[in-house]
């Protein structure tokens, strides 16, 4: 405002001048004869280097005040620690402390002056250049491979807070969205838990093919009337374990979870894709272990719906052309029962 | 002009005997070849600027692309692929084909003849320059036909005109779209190169009799300063060039973060590079209104010492301030604090200059012809275009608004609404010495208007979507921002220019063919290019001219109040 206010003034100041000068002095029909030569004047010019020069340490003293204050502020101790890295085209957020890992959609705390809780974040990049910009919430900064930044930001008002990369990292930098979620204290806490329940009760059955559909199969439907024992919790190499099961899911024409977590696990997904408490545990692309607690898929493209879901699947170049992720080319049938079993991913 | 007329006076009133002597009827061929190996400044200066305008078409109807493409959000006028090339080939091809190559164009023919010389210090090297340059926009754009890129053939470059690493890399761009721009860059600056140092030896070695370096006219003074930093400017970018050819073709890792290699490194390459080069673009921006806006307000031009003092001044603090392209990249606090000072430092020549300006305004009997008006446009956007730029100077507000499309309208404000104007200007000023022929005063009148209209809707409202967070370079934006309708203002407005530079065009073409005759002086000026016939002879001058002050023409008119008796 400051700033906005002296340049502002000088604007109206020297094209009020200017405007006088072209009005005033403006050639006058039949007038033949030259103006009167002046060369210069040292004090006016004097002046005028003078006076700019004030204003520049002025605007220079307020500028450093600000920097200092905002890039060396002490991180206070319970600040919320997050880290930040960028992929060509979408965000993954961690949260250290809560051992919770999401992606596109930043939950924070509100942060209030009795109870401050600002979000300290470590920012860097697995691929090219980014930069973390959400404009309502603090300025950019930028993720860079082989680098950590740091930014910190401290949200006074609850709400959804919509940003996006401001760096061109390649053709889907226009879609490479960003989603924050600003929570009261007891929202936050209540989504950190669910995050870290499912993710703590999936990992308590390692390697479990049924793990992933646990409490959340019966939403699905099973139509053709799949296997229950699924559904319960079974120990690692019961009968119902990869080696008996998983042949009869695999030629399954059943659209269900259990279906679609078969050739999830079968198929190229996993390389990429982390599911916590599967075997699928890639890190090229987005975790999907709590995929539907998200508003939004494809780096907040589109809302996570079923049918966006589906046609995400069969061809994410329709979508956002240039997304890393290739069209798989599988059937329509694995598509659906892929979809399905995303769906349970609460 | 045989030598018969060995006694010719100052050469003013040889004005309209022109034809006799260089007129030879000849085939097209023979004038085609003569033109291609001609080592004629005032002819390489034409070239240059014919090529340079073709670009500036070809880089116009790029943007318009842009435009159209983000009239409405969620717009599948052109393919992400496609919307990435066509920006990265527009600030690439404005900046290196058009700007460079138009401001070298007048720079090559006037300098000469300012100084009273018959020629540049090195013709053929300058030949070279040009021809190496040309070399370089034609391989730019063969990239659109011969690159094979990795989404098959036909691939520009599509990295952003500013390539950060490690983007460029191979691991991320695989094709050789990339290695097409590198190179084109690469040749471009040995092209400048070679120009800039062919302009530094003829400002200091070939000044005529009596033309002391406090007598030398602003606009030769101004190209020493950009020449200098096209030296100390260009050779980092080259050398960047080079490293990343390295890098892609013999397993360097300068910019190769897999392998340790650093991406800021780029970035402290390029912006060095980078921002002496906006200098580059305005300082001849501002050599010709140091030239127009005397002659049209019939005044001398006020404080000539303080005036040169700012240009070399702007010239040395310029190399100071690159990093503030950087404050969002992760500097300490004080390079930060460090880069803003520097940055708002800038301010303060680049005000006195203005206030001289307005200073030599003020009293005068100023014309309105359209010389001027683009001149005095060009002023009232420079003092906003340098407003915003101490606004991004200040390091919280970048942080704001760095990438944001407030800095593509900030920019755009310098590029356009000042260079842009004052090479209008420029071109309204000096087309009737290089053509012996006035510009049609009623299309140069439409054209200034319509360019006054659509460019205040351009970049007068880009201003806000980047306010409101709208990032520069995304192919498409959510129809939820309130993006939408500001970005149909911006798209208008560029129609508006570039129908008003259609307008120009034909103004130039028609003239040509049809103007007025211009005789040598038709602006009533002072400086030696209107002592000699338009257009000049090979030679420039008859007799090498003796001056015996700034405005060597005002001593001749005015015999009774020679400026040579104040100096």
């Amino acid at each position: 405002m400051f700033v906005l206010g002296i340049t502002g003034l000088i604007f109206i100041g020297v094209s009020s001048l200017l405007v006088y000068a072209i009005v005033k002095f403006r050639a006058r029909k039949g007038d033949t004869t030259e103006p009167p030569q002046v060369f210069g004047s040292m004090q006016i010019e004097l002046s005028w280097t003078i006076i700019p020069i004030l204003i520049i340490v002025v605007l220079f003293l307020t500028t450093t005040r600000v920097l200092f204050s905002v890039q060396d502020a002490p991180k206070p101790k319970d600040a919320l620690d997050v880290i930040v890295v960028g992929h060509q085209f979408w965000w993954e957020f961690r949260y250290p402390q809560y051992n919770v890992v999401t992606a596109n959609e930043l939950h924070l705390p509100v942060s209030s002056k009795d109870e401050p809780r600002p979000a300290f974040m470590k920012l860097t990049s697995a691929d090219v250049m980014h930069s973390f910009w959400v404009p309502q919430l603090d300025g950019k900064t930028d993720l860079l491979p082989n680098r950590v930044n740091e930014m910190w930001i401290d949200p006074r008002e609850t709400g959804l807070y919509l940003g996006q990369c401001a760096q061109f990292c390649g053709p889907e930098h226009a879609k490479m969205l960003l989603r924050v979620y600003v929570d009261t204290p007891e929202q936050f806490n209540a989504w950190i838990t669910s995050q870290q329940r499912t993710q703590a009760e999936l990992t308590a059955v390692p390697g479990g093919l049924q793990a992933g559909a646990n409490d959340t199969a019966p939403n699905v439907g099973n139509e053709a009337g799949v296997v229950q024992a699924a559904t319960t919790k079974a120990p690692p190499n019961s009968p119902t374990t990869r080696g008996n099961v998983t042949p009869a899911l695999g030629e399954s024409q059943a659209i269900s979870a259990q279906t679609g977590q078969y050739v999830f696990e079968h198929e190229a997904c996993i390389s990429c894709h982390t599911v916590a408490g599967t075997v699928a545990t890639g890190r090229y692309g987005p975790d999907l272990t709590h995929l539907m607690s998200r508003e939004t898929i494809a780096s907040g493209a589109v809302p996570n719906t079923k049918e966006n879901l589906l046609s995400w699947i069969n061809d994410p170049s329709q979508m956002k052309p240039g997304s890393l992720m290739p069209a798989m080319h599988l059937s329509d049938r694995q598509n659906q029962q892929i979809t399905a079993y995303l769906m349970t991913l609460k | 002009m045989g030598t018969d007329s060995m006694p010719a006076p100052q050469g003013i009133q040889t004005g309209l005997d022109r034809t006799a002597a260089v007129s030879r009827p000849g085939t097209y061929l023979e004038l085609v070849h003569s033109w291609i190996v001609t080592v004629d400044h005032k002819r390489l200066g034409i070239l240059y600027i014919c090529y340079a305008l073709v670009f500036l078409l070809v880089a116009g109807a790029e943007a318009l692309m842009i435009r159209i493409q983000l009239f409405f959000p969620h717009n599948d006028f052109v393919s992400p692929y496609t919307f990435n090339r066509l920006f990265t080939m527009h600030g690439t091809t404005m900046v290196f084909l058009v700007g460079m190559p138009i401001l070298f164009g007048f720079g090559n023919y006037l300098v000469p003849l300012m100084i009273g010389a018959r020629d540049m210090a090195f013709p053929r090297l300058n030949a070279f320059s040009f021809w190496i340059s040309a070399f370089a926009g034609l391989l730019l754009y063969y990239s659109f036909i011969g690159g094979v890129g990795l989404y098959g053939t036909g691939s520009a470059p599509d990295v952003a005109w500013f390539a950060y690493a490690p983007l460029t890399e191979k691991a991320f761009s695989p094709g050789h779209s990339t290695d097409y721009w590198a190179v084109a860059i690469l040749a471009n600056g040995i092209g400048s190169i070679g120009t800039a140092i062919n302009i530094l030896a003829t400002v200091f070695c070939m000044r005529c009799k009596g033309m002391t370096l406090s007598r030398l006219p602003l606009l030769p003074w101004l190209y020493a300063t950009v020449s200098f930093l096209v030296l100390v400017a260009v050779s980092p970018l080259t050398a960047a060039q080079a490293m990343l050819l390295i890098d892609r073709y013999l397993g360097g890792h300068f910019f190769d973060t897999q392998m340790g290699g650093s991406a800021i490194l780029w970035a402290h390459f390029f912006w060095i590079f980078g921002h002496p080069e906006v200098y580059v673009l305005v300082l001849p921006a501002f050599a010709f209104a140091n030239e127009i806006i005397p002659v049209f307000s019939r005044k001398a031009i006020f404080g000539y010492p303080a005036m040169v003092a700012a240009s070399v001044g702007i010239g040395f603090i310029s190399l100071g301030v690159w990093a503030h392209h950087m404050f969002t990249i992760g500097m300490t606090s004080f390079g930060n604090a460090f880069f803003t000072l520097s940055t708002m430092l800038v301010s303060i020549p680049t005000g006195i200059k203005t206030f001289n300006w307005l200073a030599t305004l003020w009293g005068g009997k100023i014309r309105f012809q359209t010389p001027m008006l683009f001149s005095i446009a060009f002023l009232f956007q420079w003092v906003i275009a340098g407003l915003t730029g101490i606004m991004l100077s200040v390091s919280a507000w970048n942080w704001q608004l760095h990438n944001s499309y407030f800095v593509v309208a900030h920019f755009h404000y310098v590029l356009v609404g000042a260079i842009v104007f004052m090479i209008f200007a420029a071109i309204y000023y000096w087309y009737p010495k290089m053509t012996g022929r006035m510009l049609d005063e009623r299309l140069g009148k439409l054209h200034f208007w319509l360019m006054v209209i659509g460019f205040h809707m351009t970049f007068d409202v880009m201003h806000f979507p980047g306010l409101l967070g709208m990032p520069r370079q995304i192919f498409t934006y959510e129809p939820d921002r309130g993006w939408t309708l500001l970005n149909q203002i911006v798209s208008v407005g560029g129609f508006i220019q570039a129908i008003a530079v259609l307008v120009l065009v034909y103004n130039l073409v028609h003239s040509y063919f049809k103007g007025v005759l211009a005789g040598p002086d038709p602006w009533d000026a002072w400086t030696l290019e209107w002592a000699t016939t338009s257009p000049p002879p090979a030679y420039n001058f008859v007799v090498d001219p003796v001056v015996a002050s700034r405005r060597p023409l005002w001593d001749l008119k005015h015999p009774e109040d020679p400026d040579s008796a104040f100096e």
